[in-house]
C-alpha cells in the first residue's frame, strides 16, 4: 500500500484476480452467446455484453460502500423487497395468471432474485445483533425462519420453485454458519426426507410435480418433458474432451436444444468446448466463491463474516443447482448460470453479491492495514 | 449432546464460524469436484453413444422409394410405366395443429370442401405412421409453395416421387392389376420402413401383385441435415435408387387395347393366343376399372360404383369368370366322335327334337336341320346330331378329349386366382354327387351345358389346341414362353375333319356367317355358343321362347365365340365370352367382335375403321364412357357423405371382392340346379345352340 505505483492507491487495492476471474467467465460466456445465435452478435451476446460491463463498473463502485452501510440497509431491504413480492403477488391476481417482474419502465425489476442476497444480509443482520449467549436458545432460530419462510412462500405462489428454494438455501445457510446446533440441522434434514413427499404430493403444480418425475427418469418421455434433460445430455456428451469446435455445435444450432442461451446455456458451451471448456467454468467459479468465502473468513464483524460466506454460497448455489440440472443430476427448476446464461437478473444478481463480497473485503484489508 | 460446549463468547462464536465455514468450501469443492466427474462420465465414457445420438439427430434418412420396373408389351411398349409426381402426404403422428394445418394447406393447395372431407375421412381411419394422401399430381409451383412452408407445418410431406401410369388405362385393369399403398397388417408383418415412406406403392392385384419381387427395385437414401422442426439444413449424401426389373410380356398392348375398345358395352372377355407357342397376345376382361385412379386411392363411392354394377367390372372374367361353354365345344365333341371311331360321314337326321326317355330334347332350330355329317352338325351347330351321337358313345369317352384341349386344366401363368371349372363324366359325378351318370348328363354335356363348365382362357386354349394341334401351354411373360410343345395325341385327319367343320361355320353358310374376314387371303374358322343361364318351361315353349331381348339382362344368354386364323395355317386363335350378351345387338355379337379381334392382327387399319364406324353407337371409347358412368352415379348419389369420400383402403383386391365372390357363387349353384331339373321336368333345359339371331344366314 505504501508502495509507489503509477495506479492510484484504491483502483490498486481492488481484487484483481477475482475481477480478472468473473471478467474471464462472462466473456467466455458472450463468446458462448455468440456462436449459440449462429455466429451473430445479436440477438444474445451483444446486449449481453454491456450489461455485464456496467454490472461490473457498478460492483466495482458498489465495493467502495462502507460495510456499516450494508449492515443498516439489511432490514430495510429486506422489507421493501417483500412489499414488493407482495405487489408483484397481488398484479398477478389482477391480471390474471402469474408474474413474476415488475415493470418500472426502465426495468424489469424480479424482486425475487434480488431476495437472494437480501435473505443472506437480513439473517447476518439478525445473528449480528443476537447476543453470542443467546446463540443456542430457541429465539435464535425461530426469527430467521420466519424471515425466510415469508418471501420463500411468496415465492412459491409464484410459482418459482427454484428461487424459493435458493432463498431458503441462503437463509439456511447463514443460519449454519451462525453456529447453530447441528442436530436441528440433521433432524431438518430428516424432517424434509419425511415432507419431500407430502411435498410433492399436496403443494407442487402439476408441471413442477412433472419435473421431479422426468428428473428421476428422464427416457419415460423423451418427446415431451424429458426433452430438455435427455438433449442437455447429449450435446454434453457428444462434446468429448475437447468439444466439436467453436460455431460447430449441432445440438444448438439445429434447435434440438431447447433453451440453449439460457438455462441449458452450459450444454451448448460444452457441445463446442467439451470436458475443457467445462472444467474452466467449474474451476473458475470455484475460485470466486473460495474467495469470498474467505473474505468472510477474514472479515472481522459478525455481519461481515456471515454475509460473505452466505454470499458466496448464494452463487455456488446458482452454479450448483444450474450445472446439475443440465447434467441430469437434479430436476429442471429454471436455475441459469449467472454470467453465461443470456439474461440480466442472474448477471445483476451476482455481481452485486461480488460488489458487496468487495466491500467487506476492502473494509477488513482497511483494518488490517491499520 | 448436553454436553455440546455452549457458545458463549465472540471468541467461541468465531472459532464455530471458522469450522463451518471451512465445512463449507470443503462441501462446495466436493460438489464442484462431483460436478466434474459427472461431466467427465457423460463426456468421456458415455461420448460414443451420445455421439451417435446427436448424429441420429441432426442427420435424417429419408428412403427414396424406388422406381417400379416397367411393365412393357411384347414390342417393348409400356404398360405400365411411372410418371413424374408432386404430392403432399400427411403423417397423422406428426401433425400438430390439425386445423389450422389442413386451413394452410387448403390455401396453398387450392382444395375443394370435398378433399377437406376425404383427408378428414382418411385421418381417421389411418394408423397414426401411415401417410394420408392429401393431393398428388401437383404443378411444381403448388409443390414449392407446399415446401417451402414445411417448417411451419409438422406432419406434411411434400414428396417429388414417381406415381404408377397405366397408358392404356381400364384395358389393361385386370392383366397388370394396380398398386397402392402398403396395409397395415403388411407393414406389422414385416416392419419394413420402406412401406410406409409416403409416396411407396406396392401391388394389390394382378401382375402387380404376382410379380411384385421383380417389379419393386431397391430403395435408395437420402442423408440431410434437419432442424429440430424438420427443416433440411444441408443435403449431405444421396444413394440412388435401383428401380425394379423391367417385365416383358407377350401380350401385344395395341391388340388389347384394340379387343377391349371392340368389347363395347358388354360385359365380357376376349383372349388371343399365338397358337403355334401359346404366347397370350391379349387377356381383356371388361368393363373394367382405371387401374390409374386405384393406385392413386379411389374413393368410397366409387368402390360402391364399382361393386354394384352389374357388369362386375371388379371380375376377372378371363380366369375367374366360369361360363357353360355350349355349342363351342362341338368341334371338340366331334373330334372325340372321330376318335372313337365315328364316321365323318354319318349322317344323322334332325327332326327338332330328340325324345330320350320320358324327356324330350330340343334343338335350337324348331324346324330341325334334316340329315347332317359331322363338318355340318358342327357348322350349323346341330344339338341333334351331337344328342344322339354322344348318347351313343357315352360321355366318358369324349371327357378325356375335352381335358387333353384344355378344359378344367389349370394353367402355369401368373395370375392371382385361376378357376378351372368342370369337365364331368361318371366317375366325377359318383364321386361329388354320390349318383350315377345318366344319358340326360351326357346330353346336357355334348351341348357345353349342364356340369361342363370352363372359363375364356380355356376356351382360347381349347381353340389354340384344336387349330394347331399342339399341347401348346400359355405364357404371359415373353421369357417364360413353353416353345415347341408337342403334338395333340390324335389322328391328324381328324383334327382337319373338324377344321373344315369350323371353317364351315363361318365361311360354309354356318352359324358364324357374321364373322367373316374381310382381309384378302384370310379366312377365319370358328364355333359360335350360347349358354344359357335359365330354364325354359313347357308352356314357354308353346308359346314361343322369349327373346333375349325382353328378358332383363341377368336372365339373358352369354354368347360364346372361339376361332382362329388363318383357317388353312393357323396362327392366331381367340375366345371371346359375352355374359347375358344374348346376341341381341348384332355389332356387339360375339361373331362380329371376334372377327374384329382377328383382323386386327392381320390388317390394322381395316380393324379400326370398323371400330370407327361402331364405337359412337354405344357412347364412344372406354374412357368417355366411365367418366359419363361416374358422373352419373354421383349425381344418383347426390347425398354423399362424408365417409363416401373417404380413400378405400380396406378394400381387398379387385378380384377377391366380394361382389366378385357373390357373382362366382351364384354362377355355380345355377350350373349345378340346371341338370337336375331336366330329369325332373322332362327335357326343359339343354335347348341350346346357337341361334341365328345375328347372323345373316
Amino acid at each position: 500500500m505504501s508502495r509507489t505505483s503509477i495506479i492510484p492507491a484504491p483502483l490498486a487495492r481492488l481484487p484483481w484476480r477475482v475481477l480478472l476471474t468473473i471478467t474471464a467467465i462472462g466473456c467466455f460466456g458472450l463468446v458462448v452467446l455468440f456462436s449459440a445465435a449462429g455466429g451473430s452478435l445479436r440477438p444474445w451476446a451483444l446486449p449481453q455484453g454491456v450489461r455485464f460491463f456496467v454490472f461490473l463498473f457498478a460492483a466495482v463502485g458498489v465495493s467502495t460502500v462502507r460495510e456499516d452501510v450494508w449492515r443498516r440497509a439489511a432490514f430495510p431491504a429486506y422489507a421493501v423487497l417483500v412489499v414488493l413480492l407482495f405487489a408483484v403477488e397481488l398484479l398477478g391476481a389482477v391480471r390474471g395468471g402469474s408474474q413474476r417482474w415488475l415493470d418500472l419502465g426502465f426495468i424489469r425489476l424480479q424482486p425475487s432474485e434480488l431476495m437472494k442476497p437480501a435473505i443472506v444480509m437480513a439473517c447476518a443482520r439478525f445473528y449480528d445483533m443476537l447476543p453470542p449467549s443467546e446463540t443456542r436458545r430457541f429465539g435464535a432460530i425461530w426469527p430467521p425462519c420466519v424471515l425466510i419462510g415469508i418471501p420463500a412462500a411468496l415465492v412459491m405462489l409464484q410459482p418459482d420453485l427454484g428461487t424459493a428454494l435458493m432463498i431458503c438455501a441462503g437463509g439456511v445457510t447463514v443460519m449454519f454458519l451462525a453456529g447453530i446446533p447441528l442436530r436441528l440441522f440433521v433432524g431438518g434434514a430428516l424432517a424434509l426426507a419425511i415432507a419431500a413427499p407430502l411435498a410433492f404430493n399436496f403443494v407442487l403444480h402439476d408441471y413442477q410435480r412433472n419435473r421431479v418425475l422426468i428428473f428421476l427418469d428422464p427416457e419415460s418421455d423423451p418427446l415431451r418433458t424429458g426433452y430438455h434433460i435427455t438433449q442437455s445430455k447429449i450435446a454434453i456428451g457428444s462434446g468429448g474432451i475437447f468439444g466439436k469446435g467453436f460455431l460447430n455445435g449441432t445440438q444448438s444450432h439445429l434447435d434440438y436444444l431447447p433453451e440453449g442461451q439460457t438455462d441449458f446455456v452450459f450444454a451448448t458451451m460444452a457441445e463446442e468446448w467439451g470436458l475443457l471448456g467445462g472444467i474452466f467454468i467449474i474451476a473458475a467459479y470455484l475460485m470466486v466463491i473460495r474467495w469470498g468465502v474467505n473474505v468472510g473468513v477474514r472479515a472481522k464483524s459478525r455481519f461481515a463474516k456471515l454475509t460473505a460466506a452466505g454470499l458466496s454460497t448464494t452463487i455456488f448455489y446458482y452454479v450448483a443447482i444450474n450445472l446439475m440440472m443440465v447434467m441430469g443430476l437434479a430436476p429442471v427448476v429454471g436455475i441459469p448460470l449467472p454470467l453465461v446464461s443470456f439474461g440480466g437478473s442472474a448477471q445483476m444478481t451476482v455481481l452485486l453479491c461480488l460488489g458487496i463480497l468487495m466491500s467487506i473485503d476492502r473494509e477488513s484489508r482497511r483494518k488490517t492495514g491499520w | 449432546m448436553t454436553r455440546a460446549p455452549r457458545i458463549a463468547t465472540e471468541a467461541q462464536q468465531g472459532y464455530t464460524f471458522s469450522r463451518r465455514a471451512w465445512l463449507l468450501g470443503t462441501a462446495q469443492l466436493g460438489v464442484g469436484g462431483l460436478l466434474v466427474a459427472r461431466m467427465g462420465w457423460l463426456a468421456i465414457a458415455e461420448n460414443e453413444r451420445y455421439s451417435t445420438l446427436s448424429e441420429s439427430n441432426r442427420v435424417n434418412n429419408t428412403m427414396i422409394p424406388p422406381r417400379r420396373g416397367w411393365i412393357v408389351d411384347r414390342a417393348g411398349h409400356p404398360i405400365a410405366d411411372n410418371r413424374t409426381d408432386f404430392r403432399v402426404d400427411l403423417i397423422p403422428d406428426r401433425v400438430e395443429d390439425l386445423d389450422r394445418t389442413l386451413a394452410l394447406l387448403q390455401k396453398l393447395l387450392d382444395l375443394t370442401p370435398e378433399d377437406l372431407l376425404r383427408v378428414r375421412a382418411d385421418l381417421k381411419k389411418a394408423a397414426g405412421f401411415q401417410p394420408v394422401q392429401v393431393v398428388d399430381n401437383i404443378s411444381w409451383e403448388r409443390f414449392a409453395a407446399v415446401q417451402v412452408r414445411q417448417p411451419e407445418l409438422p406432419g406434411v410431406a411434400p414428396t417429388r416421387g414417381f406415381a404408377r401410369n397405366y397408358p392404356a388405362g381400364a384395358a389393361v385393369a385386370h392383366l397388370t392389376g394396380y398398386v397402392g399403398t402398403a396395409t397395415a397388417e403388411q407393414y406389422k408383418a414385416t416392419k419394413d420402413p420402406l412401406l410406409v415412406t409416403p409416396g411407396f406403392k406396392v401391388g394389390k392385384d394382378g401382375l402387380e401383385k404376382t410379380l411384385e419381387k421383380q417389379l419393386r427395385g431397391t430403395p435408395g437414401a437420402k442423408r440431410v441435415e434437419v432442424t429440430a422442426r424438420g427443416k433440411v439444413v444441408a443435403e449431405l449424401a444421396t444413394r440412388p435408387d435401383i428401380p425394379g426389373k423391367t417385365q416383358k410380356l407377350t401380350i401385344d398392348v395395341g391388340l388389347q387395347e384394340y379387343a377391349a375398345r371392340r368389347l363395347g358395352t358388354n360385359s365380357g372377355s376376349v383372349v388371343v393366343f399365338d397358337c403355334q407357342t401359346g404366347e397370350m397376345l391379349a387377356m381383356v376382361s371388361m368393363p373394367a376399372y382405371d387401374p390409374n385412379s386405384f393406385s392413386a386411392g379411389i374413393s368410397h363411392l366409387e368402390w360402391q360404383m364399382l361393386s354394384a354394377n352389374d357388369h362386375v367390372p371388379l371380375m376377372n372374367k378371363v380366369t375367374q369368370g366360369l361360363y357353360p361353354p355350349g355349342s363351342t365345344v362341338k368341334p371338340m365333341n366331334g373330334l372325340a366322335l372321330l376318335e372313337a371311331g365315328v364316321s365323318p360321314d354319318e349322317r344323322i337326321f334332325c327332326s327338332g327334337s330328340l325324345r330320350v326317355g320320358n324327356g324330350i330334347f330340343h334343338c335350337h332350330k324348331k324346324r330341325g336341320h334334316g340329315p347332317l355329317d359331322l363338318r355340318n352338325a358342327i357348322a350349323q351347330s346341330c344339338d341333334i346330331y351331337f344328342y344322339e351321337m354322344i348318347r351313343r358313345l357315352g360321355y366318358d369317352r369324349v371327357a378325356p378329349i375335352a381335358r387333353m384341349v384344355g378344359l378344367g386344366q389349370k394353367f402355369d401363368l401368373p395370375l392371382a386366382t385361376q378357376r378351372y371349372g368342370t369337365v364331368p363324366d361318371s366317375a366325377w359325378k359318383s364321386r361329388k354327387y354320390k349318383s350315377n351318370w345318366t344319358v340326360a348328363d351326357s346330353l346336357n354335356a355334348s351341348i357345353g351345358q349342364g356340369y361342363v363348365l370352363a372359363n375364356p382362357l380355356q376356351l382360347a386354349v381349347m381353340a389354340a389346341r384344336i387349330g394347331s394341334g399342339r399341347m401348346i401351354q400359355p405364357s404371359l411373360l415373353a421369357d417364360h414362353v413353353h416353345s415347341g410343345a408337342a403334338a395333340l395325341t390324335v389322328n391328324p385327319d381328324h383334327l382337319r375333319i373338324v377344321r373344315e367343320g369350323m371353317w364351315k361355320v363361318v365361311n360354309g353358310g354356318g352359324t358364324g356367317g357374321a364373322s367373316r374376314m374381310y382381309v384378302p387371303g384370310i379366312q377365319l374358322a370358328a364355333k359360335t355358343g350360347t349358354a344359357q343361364v335359365r330354364r325354359i318351361t313347357m308352356a314357354e315353349r308353346r308359346g314361343g321362347v322369349l327373346k333375349n331381348a325382353s328378358l332383363p339382362f341377368k336372365l339373358r344368354d352369354h354368347a360364346l365365340f372361339v376361332c382362329f386364323a388363318p383357317a388353312d395355317n393357323p396362327r392366331y386363335a381367340a375366345a371371346i365370352v359375352l355374359e347375358h350378351g344374348g346376341h341381341t345387338v348384332r355389332n356387339l355379337d360375339s361373331p362380329m367382335i371376334g372377327r374384329d379381334i382377328m383382323t386386327w392382327l392381320f390388317d390394322r387399319d381395316l380393324a379400326m375403321k370398323s371400330l370407327a364406324e361402331v364405337e359412337p353407337t354405344w357412347g364412344g371409347d372406354i374412357r368417355t364412357r366411365m367418366a359419363a358412368e361416374a358422373a352419373a352415379y354421383r349425381a344418383a348419389n347426390a347425398a354423399e357423405t362424408e365417409a363416401g369420400l373417404g380413400t378405400e383402403t380396406d378394400a381387398p383386391a379387385p378380384t377377391a371382392a366380394p361382389a366378385v365372390e357373390a357373382v362366382t357363387r351364384a354362377r355355380n349353384a345355377n350350373a349345378d340346379a340346371t341338370p337336375g331339373d331336366i330329369a325332373n321336368t322332362g327335357g326343359v333345359a339343354g335347348t341350346t345352340g346357337s341361334p341365328d339371331t345375328g347372323t345373316p344366314d
